[in-house]
């Protein structure tokens, strides 16, 4: 695994917001079939550094690299490096006025050129296979938040991505829900999708992620396998990042 | 009660008589209707033509100062500026200013029919008031919708048009019906350029004949079709809420 070149790259990137430093220079590297996951107190710059990745923030400094091509070089359109890339979002952004299938069917059959019987018939079968086949013609607010966030899930899945960025995208679920997400995320990852995840769910970093990266004041100050991170921090800050959560009941 | 002592008050006052036989003549209501209503087709042809041209219009201006692309910054300027002076004029002034303006400037092919310079005075105004409302609408919508469509690989254009757009246009839809019923009614200003509307021939064989009463049939003209369409805006606004209230997290 090691050997495989990296699909998503980060170096030096940086970007503030109106003089207010979000990322101070991040390096990160996620290999073909890994799963990173980031963590880090809210306001760390997770969101920021996954909407950087995805092109939806311009950044101030530094590179992004997807299979090797810095995609964040002026001369490259950001709309066909996106097409390679699918992000899916804490609050699921469905689009509200198209049904779960338009919802999935949208970007394969206007941005990604499928013909639509083909592009209908792998949404199809896409929402089948998580438990949405029911509910294909339903708008999204008939639909629960763990439903919702599967559905944008299987949307992002149907663009065939390179790579998943999810952004703490269980964090508005109630937590009866959560579950049936993370369920979904961890049948990809042993599908060997390459994936980059923002999360608050301790537990669900260390089964599924090859490698945890501690996002802090913009910095990445520590990495490595989720045995070590979680159980063994190195650095005081991670420490008292683990700590707090253990004293809330989230790890 | 109080729509009775109003009543009470106007049909005691000492004027009554008078203004019932030059008001409310049911003669010359009779005789007077049928020109009147003829007049009223004409202000139907104006209203329809009129609001699809506000509609587009006001379409292109909205979606201009909404853009964000650096390259556009003077079209923004412009459409700013034009929204700004048309909705800070009063309509009547700029039916005057374009009605009369523009055919003494004597230039060929440019057109000089009242109907339609009167027309074009309406339109470029509630344009301006549409576009506000649609930009309303525009930035009603979560940016986070922006963000799904482009992270999904739909290029700018396409995330406007497939995504904010249809529930922009969805929400704004009681405020435009509104905006219908005031230019339906200020279609009547056209008439100082001289078509003969409604309003146009109401005044005109009021004052051949010294009674008021056909501005009156002008009136339940204009209630006719006013009144429906405020209670379509009723029911579409009443029904948006219900939509809304029934949705899930927003």
């Amino acid at each position: 695994m090691s050997a495989a070149a990296p699909v998503l790259e980060v170096q030096g990137v940086t970007k503030a917001y109106g003089g207010v430093a979000v990322l101070r220079g991040v390096d990160l590297a996620v290999r073909e079939h890994e799963a990173v996951a980031l963590i880090g107190a809210s306001g760390s710059g997770k969101s920021t550094l996954l909407r950087c990745i995805d092109l939806l923030e311009e950044i101030d400094d530094g590179d992004v690299l997807l299979d090797g091509e810095v995609i964040t070089d002026p001369s490259v359109d950001p709309v066909e490096a996106r097409r390679r890339l699918a992000m899916v979002f804490q609050a699921f952004n469905l689009f509200p006025h198209l049904t779960v299938l338009q919802n999935v069917l949208l970007a394969p059959s206007r941005a990604h050129g499928m013909q639509r019987d083909e592009a209908t018939e792998s949404a199809r079968e896409l929402l089948a296979r998580f438990g949405l086949g029911e509910r294909d013609g339903d708008y999204p607010d008939r639909l629960s938040g763990g439903q919702q966030q599967r559905v944008a899930l299987v949307r992002a899945l149907a663009t065939r991505p390179r790579a998943l960025l999810l952004d703490e995208i269980t964090s508005a679920l109630d937590p009866e829900l959560v579950g049936e997400v993370l369920e979904v995320v961890r049948e990809l990852k042993s599908e060997g999708m390459t994936m980059l995840i923002a999360t608050h769910e301790m537990g669900f970093a260390r089964d599924v992620a090859d490698e945890i990266c501690f996002l802090h004041e913009g910095r990445i100050i520590e990495r490595g396998g989720p045995a070590r991170v979680l159980s063994e921090p190195e650095r005081p800050e991670t420490q008292r990042f683990l700590r707090r959560l253990l004293s809330a009941g989230r790890v | 009660m109080v729509l009775s002592a109003l009543a009470a008050l106007i049909l005691t006052s000492k004027g009554w008589p008078n203004v019932r036989d030059t008001f409310f003549d049911w003669q010359a209501f009779k005789d007077a209707f049928p020109d009147v209503l003829d007049g009223f087709w004409l202000d139907i042809k104006i209203f329809v033509l009129v609001e699809i041209a506000v509609l587009i219009l006001g379409l292109i201006v909205a979606l201009v100062r909404s853009s964000r692309a650096p390259a556009f910054f003077p079209f923004r300027m412009l459409a700013a500026t034009y929204t700004d002076i048309f909705r800070g004029v009063p309509v009547i002034l700029v039916v005057y200013l374009i009605g009369f303006g523009i055919p003494a400037l004597e230039l060929s092919g440019v057109p000089s029919d009242p109907v339609v310079l009167g027309g074009i005075a309406l339109a470029l105004s509630y344009a301006a008031y549409v576009a506000e409302v649609y930009r309303a609408g525009i930035d009603s919508i979560h940016p986070g919708q922006t963000s799904a469509a482009l992270s999904l690989g739909l290029t700018p254009n396409q995330s406007r048009r497939y995504v904010v757009l249809p529930q922009a246009v969805r929400r704004v839809i009681p405020p435009l019906l509104n905006d219908f019923i005031a230019l339906q009614k200020d279609v009547a200003l056209v008439s100082i350029l001289g078509p003969l509307e409604a309003f146009r021939v109401a005044q005109i064989e009021a004052s051949s004949t010294f009674n008021y009463t056909p501005l009156l049939a002008a009136a339940v003209l204009y209630l006719a079709v006013t009144v429906p369409m405020a209670r379509i805006v009723d029911r579409v606004t009443a029904r948006d809420r219900l939509l809304r209230s029934a949705g899930a997290p927003v």
